[in-house]
C-alpha cells in the first residue's frame, strides 16, 4: 500500500473540484447519518424535552393521556427552591464535591510523583492496584463496602481497634456517613487521575528539575514551580471530569444509604431520582436541570480559574 | 500484611531481567532526589496499595465465609470454615445465570453499536468535509457535559412509549450512540494522513471502501480502547437497567446486587459478596488481559 500511495500521490488532479467536493459531502452525511439519528432520538430529544417538561405539571399518570398535561411556567423551579429536602441535597452534594474532589486529585496527585520520582519495582503493579476500583462495579463495591464498614464486624472498626479507636458506625451515623462516602470515592476515582496526573508530569522537563537543583531549589519548592504550571491542562481537565463526576453522585448513597440517616447523604440526583420514583415527573426534570446548570457554572469557573494564564 | 508487603518492596531487590533497560532508567533518575527516599516512596506506595486493594481481597475472602462466621465479631482474617454455598445459591435459588447472559448480551450489544456509529461519524467528521459538520461536533461534545438524571425521565417516557420498557432493546437503543467515542475516534482519525483518501480516490475505490478497507484496520488501537472501555461502563451500568428491567428475566448483574442489597438479603453478606466476585471477576480478568488500552485511553482523550 506504501508504494502505491508514493507512486500515485503526484498524479494531477484533473477532476472538476465541485463535482469531488459534491461526493464528500454525500459521503460525509452518509456516514453521519446513522449516528445522528440515534442520538437526535435518544439523547438530544431527551435532553430538550426534560427541558420543557419541567415547565409543565406531567406526572406519571399522564404519560398516556398527554392533553391532561398543563404548562405550569416556573412553578417547579420555584418549588424547587423553597424545597427543604432539595436545599438539604444541595448542601450534602456541595459538602460531597468541595471535600471530595481536592481531597481525590491530591491524593491522585501524590501517587502519581511517587510513581514518577524514578522508583523502577513494580511500576506496573501499583498501576494497576490503584486503577483497579475504577474499573469494578460501583454496586459491587458499595455492597462491599458497606460491609467494611459494618460497627461491629467491620474490618475498618477491627482495624482501628487495634489502635485504640473506638470507630463510629459509620453509615448510620450522622455525622460520619458523608466522609465515609467521600472516602471511598476517593478510594474509587483517583485511579483514573493518577493516569492522567502520569502523563501530565511526563511533560515536565527534567533539565529544568536539575537545573533548579543545582540553583539550590529544594523538592517543594521545584514541585510547586516547574511541576504544577506544566501540569496545569492534565489538573484542569482531572478537576472538571472528576467535578462533573461527582456532583452527580448518586449509585453511593443509592445502594450504601439510601439517603439516610436523616437525609444526610442525600445527594441531588438521588432526590430526582426518588421524585421520578413517586411520580413526579415535571419535579424530577426541573431538579434535573438545576444539577445542569450547576455542572456547567461549575466547569465554566474551573476553565477560569485553573485555564492557561497567557 | 502490611510489613510483609512493605518489606518485598523495599528490601529484597530481584536482578533487573534488561540491564539495558536499568541503566536507562537510571540516568533518567539522575539529579531527581536523593536515592535514599526511595525506600520511603516504596513504603507509602505500597500501603496506599494495600488500602486500594484490600477491600477486593477482604470481598473474595467474605464470598468463602459461612454466614454465622461473616458476623463475628471481631472477624478472622481468614475464612474459618470456608465454604462454596454461597455460590451454589447464587447459581441454583437465585437466577444469576440469567443475569449473567443478560449482562453479556447488553454490554456486547452496546460496544458493537459504539464501534460502527462512532467510527462512522468519527471519520466523517475527521477526514470529510462537508456543511455542518462544526454543527455536529459541537452538538455531539455539547452532551457530554449533561448529566444523566436529565435525559433521564424523558427517555423513561419514550421507552415507555415506544412498548420498549422490560425489553432489551430498551435496555440497548439509548447507548448505542455515546459522544465519547465520537471524540475519540474523532481525535484518533485526524492523525491519520490524508494523502491514504486521496490516492484511494484517484485509484477509483469507494467512499464506503475508503472507509471499509483504509481507515477502520489503521483505526485499531483507538478501536480497541473504545470497545474496551464501552464495554466496562455498559457492564458496569446501573441506574438505566434498574429503571427499565422491571422482572427478573431481563436483570444485568449490577441490578440484581443491586436489588438483593436492599431488599430481603440485604444483610445476607455471604452473597452479596460472591455476587460481587461475579460482577467482578470478568472485568478484572479483561482489564488485566488489556490495560495497556485503558492507559492509551485515556491519554489519547485526555492530554489531546
Amino acid at each position: 500500500m506504501a508504494t502505491a500511495v508514493a507512486g500515485r500521490a503526484p498524479a494531477p488532479r484533473r477532476r472538476p473540484r465541485a463535482r469531488v467536493r459534491r461526493r464528500e459531502a454525500l459521503a460525509g452525511y452518509a456516514f453521519s447519518l446513522p449516528f445522528l439519528l440515534l442520538f437526535l432520538v435518544f439523547t438530544v430529544g431527551p435532553v430538550l424535552s426534560s427541558f420543557g417538561m419541567s415547565f409543565t405539571d406531567l406526572r406519571s399518570a399522564d404519560v398516556s393521556r398527554p392533553l391532561s398535561v398543563n404548562g405550569v411556567g416556573l412553578a417547579n423551579y420555584t418549588k424547587v427552591l423553597h424545597d427543604e429536602s432539595f436545599r438539604q441535597a444541595v448542601l450534602n452534594t456541595a459538602y460531597f464535591v468541595l471535600v471530595g474532589v481536592p481531597l481525590t486529585m491530591g491524593l491522585a496527585l501524590a501517587v502519581a510523583v511517587g510513581l514518577n520520582s524514578g522508583i523502577t519495582r513494580f511500576k506496573a503493579l501499583f498501576r494497576v492496584g490503584y486503577y483497579l476500583p475504577v474499573v469494578t462495579s460501583i454496586v459491587a463495591v458499595a455492597v462491599v463496602w458497606r460491609f467494611l464498614l459494618e460497627p461491629d464486624s467491620g474490618l475498618v472498626n477491627t482495624v482501628l481497634g487495634y489502635v485504640g479507636v473506638d470507630g463510629p458506625s459509620w453509615l448510620r451515623d450522622e455525622t460520619w456517613a458523608m466522609p465515609s462516602l467521600i472516602v471511598m470515592s476517593a478510594w474509587r476515582n483517583m485511579g483514573t487521575l493518577v493516569i492522567i496526573f502520569l502523563a501530565g508530569l511526563q511533560g515536565v522537563p527534567r533539565e529544568m528539575h536539575e537545573a533548579a537543583a543545582i540553583d539550590g531549589a529544594g523538592a517543594w519548592g521545584r514541585f510547586r514551580h516547574i511541576t504544577v504550571p506544566v501540569m496545569r491542562p492534565a489538573l484542569l481537565f482531572g478537576a472538571v471530569i472528576t467535578s462533573i463526576g461527582y456532583l452527580q453522585f448518586f449509585e453511593e448513597p443509592f445502594v450504601m444509604t439510601r439517603g439516610g440517616p436523616l437525609d444526610k447523604t442525600l445527594s441531588v440526583s438521588l432526590y430526582a431520582y426518588n421524585q421520578f420514583g413517586f411520580g413526579n415527573y415535571s419535579y424530577a426534570a426541573a431538579m434535573a436541570y438545576v444539577l445542569f446548570l450547576a455542572i456547567v457554572v461549575l466547569t465554566l469557573v474551573q476553565f477560569r480559574l485553573l485555564g492557561s494564564r497567557d | 500484611m502490611t510489613t510483609q508487603i512493605r518489606q518485598t518492596s523495599t528490601a529484597a531487590p530481584a536482578p533487573d531481567p534488561s540491564g539495558r533497560a536499568r541503566g536507562r532508567r537510571r540516568s533518567e533518575r539522575a539529579g531527581i532526589g536523593d536515592p535514599h527516599a526511595q525506600p520511603w516512596i516504596y513504603a507509602v506506595l505500597g500501603v496506599g496499595l494495600i488500602v486500594l486493594v484490600g477491600p477486593f481481597l477482604w470481598m473474595l475472602l467474605g464470598s468463602f465465609r459461612p454466614n454465622r462466621e461473616l458476623k463475628e465479631v471481631p472477624p478472622s482474617w481468614l475464612p474459618q470454615h470456608p465454604t462454596l454455598s454461597n455460590y451454589t445459591k447464587l447459581f441454583s435459588q437465585l437466577d444469576f445465570p440469567t443475569f449473567f447472559v443478560n449482562s453479556v448480551v447488553v454490554a456486547v450489544a452496546i460496544t458493537v453499536g459504539n464501534l460502527v456509529f462512532c467510527s462512522m461519524l468519527g471519520y466523517a467528521l475527521a477526514k470529510l468535509d462537508f456543511p455542518g459538520k462544526r454543527t455536529i461536533f459541537v452538538l455531539v461534545l455539547g452532551t457530554l457535559m449533561v448529566p444523566g438524571v436529565v435525559t433521564f425521565v424523558p427517555l423513561f417516557v419514550l421507552v415507555s412509549n415506544l412498548g420498549l420498557a422490560n425489553s432489551f432493546p430498551g435496555l440497548i437503543f439509548p447507548f448505542l450512540a455515546g459522544p465519547f467515542g465520537v471524540f475519540l475516534l474523532r481525535q484518533f482519525i485526524q492523525g491519520l494522513p490524508d494523502e491514504l483518501i486521496q490516492a484511494a480516490r484517484v485509484d477509483g475505490a469507494s467512499e464506503f471502501r475508503i472507509f471499509r478497507s483504509i481507515m477502520l484496520p489503521l483505526c485499531r488501537p483507538a478501536l480497541a480502547t473504545l470497545g474496551i472501555l464501552t464495554f466496562l461502563t455498559s457492564w458496569n451500568m446501573f441506574l438505566w437497567p434498574l429503571v427499565v428491567a422491571q422482572s427478573q428475566d431481563h436483570y444485568t448483574l449490577p441490578v440484581a446486587l443491586a436489588i438483593y442489597s436492599i431488599g430481603e438479603n440485604k444483610s445476607d453478606y455471604g452473597l452479596l459478596m460472591a455476587g460481587s466476585v461475579v460482577i467482578v471477576v470478568p472485568v478484572l480478568l479483561v482489564f488485566l488481559a488489556l490495560q495497556k488500552h485503558f492507559v492509551r485511553g485515556i491519554a489519547m482523550t485526555g492530554i489531546k
